[in-house]
């Protein structure tokens, strides 16, 4: 119990550091934070339930008003924001990324994680994030798709790299990757 | 940490952060169904003056705070205005400074312990149903504490870098971040289970 508390308490933490170290790119100078890399990496290391509650966690403390979104923002108005759609599909997506890792032991961890990672942490995300746009800027889905898609090829580069770390970290602490334990 | 509570004291400080957290959801769940340019530039002028009424200086700072919609707002009277119907725009660009300006509000005016003790109120009814809630206030105060030193040991690890390397730090430092958090988990789970777990008070 106070183990399982901890870790999800610490990969809330993680998500928001990744989202608050300055100056980290990803490469081809696309501006873009590490915090979806944060939420892929609570469902494929802690597994579907832990992970999702790791990012609900992270949600509920920025609901609450600490900076700990991307850039220092955090508070109610990010929820009435074009980006709410995000936030909703946090979870959702570290829900479906571990699922996946969980639900496909014959697969070697690495695919079994970039997996995961493509499909929770791009496929459910977007769908989540592009209907959020959708309501908000009262615009088509798909011209709420065009807007988002300058992210894409980030957020493919985050899925990769989340499946490595997670097959890393396998290895270097076997204990802690909980979707496999 | 810093919350993102105003320095300014205000009268709203003193509202029940149950009562602001129901008007404002009520609030932005309304301004979505208006559709009136009209009724919306109302409800920006209505919001405008809620911060008004604490002075000038707080209106200012609740337009600084909505700094990250501006971009949104650009975006959507560009696309209308080339689409040839600038009134939608506008009343999309107003509903959501609204709605923001509403929600900033209880940001700006609730202290983080009141709205804490809201969310393990709203919580309560679940411990009816068997499921334990201490472990949540526990995990809140856990990331409050350490997203702070977490982020220290991250800055630590991209200093070591810079000193060791000419280029920037980039998606190597994701792994070490990742392993020095797990690890400060596993700590602290175990000295928590020296001192009795959750059982004790926090």
């Amino acid at each position: 119990m106070e183990r399982n508390t901890v870790l999800i308490a610490l990969f809330a933490a993680l998500i928001a550091v990744l989202g608050l170290i300055p100056k980290i790119t990803l490469g081809f100078g696309v501006p873009i934070t590490a915090q979806s890399l944060g939420v892929m990496l609570c469902g494929t290391v802690l597994g579907a339930r832990r992970g999702s509650l790791a990012v609900l966690l992270f949600l509920l403390l920025v609901a609450l008003g600490l900076p700990l979104l991307a850039g220092g923002r955090g508070g109610l108005g990010l929820f009435a924001s074009p980006t709410v759609g995000f936030l909703v599909g946090f979870p959702v997506a570290a829900f479906v990324a571990g699922l996946i890792v969980e639900k496909t032991p014959r697969l070697a961890l690495l695919p079994a994680s970039i997996l995961g990672a493509f499909v929770g942490g791009i496929g459910v995300l977007y769908l989540f994030g592009i209907a959020g746009m959708a309501i908000t800027l009262d615009k088509s889905f798909p011209e709420a798709a065009l807007l988002v898609s300058p992210f894409i090829p980030g957020d493919l580069i985050k899925a990769a790299l989340a499946g490595f770390v997670t097959a890393a970290l396998a290895k270097a602490r076997p204990a802690s990757v909980l979707s496999r334990a | 940490m810093l919350a993102l509570t105003s320095s300014t004291r205000t009268a709203y400080h003193r509202w029940p952060a149950s009562l602001k957290l129901a008007l404002v959801s009520g609030g932005v769940f309304l301004l979505y169904l208006i559709e009136s340019p009209v009724l919306l530039l109302a409800a920006v002028v209505g919001v405008a003056l809620a911060y008004l009424v604490v002075g000038w200086r707080f209106l200012v700072e609740g337009v600084r705070f909505l700094r990250p919609l501006w971009v949104f707002v650009a975006i959507v009277l560009v696309w209308h205005l080339i689409a040839g119907d600038p009134v939608t725009g506008v009343a999309v660009a107003l509903r959501l400074v609204a709605a923001v300006g509403l929600a900033n509000l209880v940001t700006m005016t609730t202290r983080l312990d009141d709205l804490t003790d809201l969310v393990l109120w709203l919580l309560s009814p679940l411990e009816r149903l068997g499921i334990r809630t201490a472990p949540i206030g526990y995990a809140m105060a856990l990331v409050v504490r350490f997203t702070p030193v977490l982020l220290g040991k991250a800055g630590t690890l991209i200093e070591s870098w810079r000193a060791r390397s000419a280029r920037r730090p980039g998606w190597q430092l994701v792994m070490p971040i990742t392993v020095t958090a797990i690890d400060d988990a596993e700590q602290v789970a175990e000295a928590l289970r020296a001192r009795g777990g959750f059982d004790t008070q926090p």
